[in-house]
């Protein structure tokens, strides 16, 4: 029979634990609340981004700016964006799996592949393995801003304008509802052209100031920007529903915890006190013999 | 054709305004201009600067910080960096803005590689600080 006072220590130890899940749980949902407000404030931006970049490629074609033309080259640059903090279920733990998966995929497919990871956790992940990892970008998802977006984009415009990498590709979790996050790759430039005819070559061609070469070579990286901006607001709400899930599993388990040692705790104070009767009772027989 | 345009503006933070104006005037990358309703297809980057528009005779400014307009037909659709209305800037931090850039120029050679950065910071308090009412 398990130690009643052991048993006593455990339970209030599983205690502490429950109240902290429990308010992890509740910061994450306040947190997930404000990190949705965020991606709703930025979509308009980026739908308005969208349409004028789709809307000048169309009429640019291809070879306007070197981010829309595809290349022959097969040196890929890999963006990972994990978070920071751990504690949030498999969040950080399937992204980074199924980028390993991939890693070991491709290997024979691409020529070469460029790591650039954001979050402590993905980092780590990488480091652990030995993987070189080009660029780590860590601590901006506590309150990603514009500009974190911005020298991200930079990083890769940069290196995929000189040459150093002929696609982009980023992994991250989607935001697909507060308790559902899914892994997605998804290529990033050079940028794909929706060929939906509608937007095809006889609409009218802009006035353009000052001139069609520049704005897009102004645009196109903003445009960038914006992606990596939603993305990075994105897997930032996913992060904090993925704890949410997890705390609130947590503390249920807590719970459950707590019912069964509370049983386990009488039980074995029951069997104290009936093994102390006996030892009466039988001491009353013994002395009356 | 209507007689009006609807003017959207929108940073990557938010939405700023949606609504249907008489007249924009933007601050266009060579210089200033005027959009009325029926402008013709139009594409522009925008340096810093005042955007102001009219709805009846209530004229409102707003600091940009650059940016992209695009024009079509009977709308205006500003993708800006920064965008603050007159009403919400506070002119005495944008004056201390430009003072700390000013000072920063006067320590800086024309090659630096901040010297664009800090003229930008510059352009920027200036201009808030204009559609801020100050000095």
């Amino acid at each position: 029979m398990a130690n009643l006072r052991a048993i006593r220590k455990r339970v209030s130890s599983v205690k502490s634990t429950q109240q902290i899940t429990r308010a992890m749980k509740m910061v994450s949902a306040a947190k997930l609340r404000r990190a949705q407000d965020a991606i709703n404030a930025a979509r308009p931006y980026a739908r308005r981004m969208r349409e004028v970049v789709q809307a000048v490629a169309a009429r640019a074609g291809e070879d306007a700016h070197p981010l829309l033309a595809a290349r022959e080259g097969k040196k890929l640059a890999l963006l990972v964006v994990t978070s920071d903090r751990g504690l949030a279920g498999s969040f950080n733990a399937g992204l980074t799996r199924a980028v390993h998966r991939f890693l070991i995929e491709h290997r024979g497919e691409y020529e070469e592949i460029t790591l650039f990871v954001v979050g402590r956790k993905g980092r780590d992940f990488f480091r652990r393995r030995e993987i070189p990892i080009r660029k780590e970008y860590l601590g901006v998802l506590g309150s990603v801003s514009h500009s974190h977006a911005e020298a991200i984009a930079n990083d890769l415009v940069g290196g995929f304008l000189a040459g150093e990498f002929d696609e982009v590709q980023i992994a991250f979790n989607e935001f697909r509802s507060a308790i559902s996050q899914a892994v997605r790759f998804e290529k990033m430039f050079p940028i794909a052209l929706e060929s939906s005819g509608k937007d095809g070559g006889d609409e009218v061609d802009y006035l353009y100031e000052p001139s069609r070469k520049e704005i897009l070579a102004a645009l196109l990286p903003k445009y960038v920007q914006t992606m990596i901006l939603r993305i990075l607001l994105e897997s930032v709400a996913g992060e904090h529903g993925a704890r949410m899930t997890a705390m609130d599993s947590a503390t249920n388990n807590s719970v459950d915890m707590i019912a069964r040692l509370t049983l386990q705790m009488n039980r074995a104070r029951q069997a104290t006190i009936t093994t102390e009767l006996t030892e009466i009772v039988s001491g009353a027989e013994a002395l009356k013999g | 054709m209507a007689s009006t345009i609807r003017l959207e503006l929108v940073t990557p933070e938010r939405l700023v305004l949606s609504e249907e104006v008489d007249e924009v005037v933007l601050p266009g990358y060579e210089g200033e201009f005027g959009v009325l309703p029926g402008h013709t297809q139009y594409l522009a980057i925008l340096n810093i600067g005042m955007l102001w528009y009219r709805k009846g005779s209530a004229v409102t400014r707003i600091a940009l910080g650059g940016g992209f307009a695009e024009v079509n037909h009977d709308r205006v659709v500003v993708m800006a960096d920064t965008a603050e209305r007159s009403d919400e800037i506070d002119v005495e931090r944008a004056q201390r803005a430009r003072d700390r850039a000013e000072a920063r120029l006067k320590e800086l050679s024309m090659d630096d590689d901040t010297y664009a950065k800090a003229h930008a910071e510059l352009e920027r308090a200036l201009v808030r600080m204009a559609a801020g009412g100050g000095e």
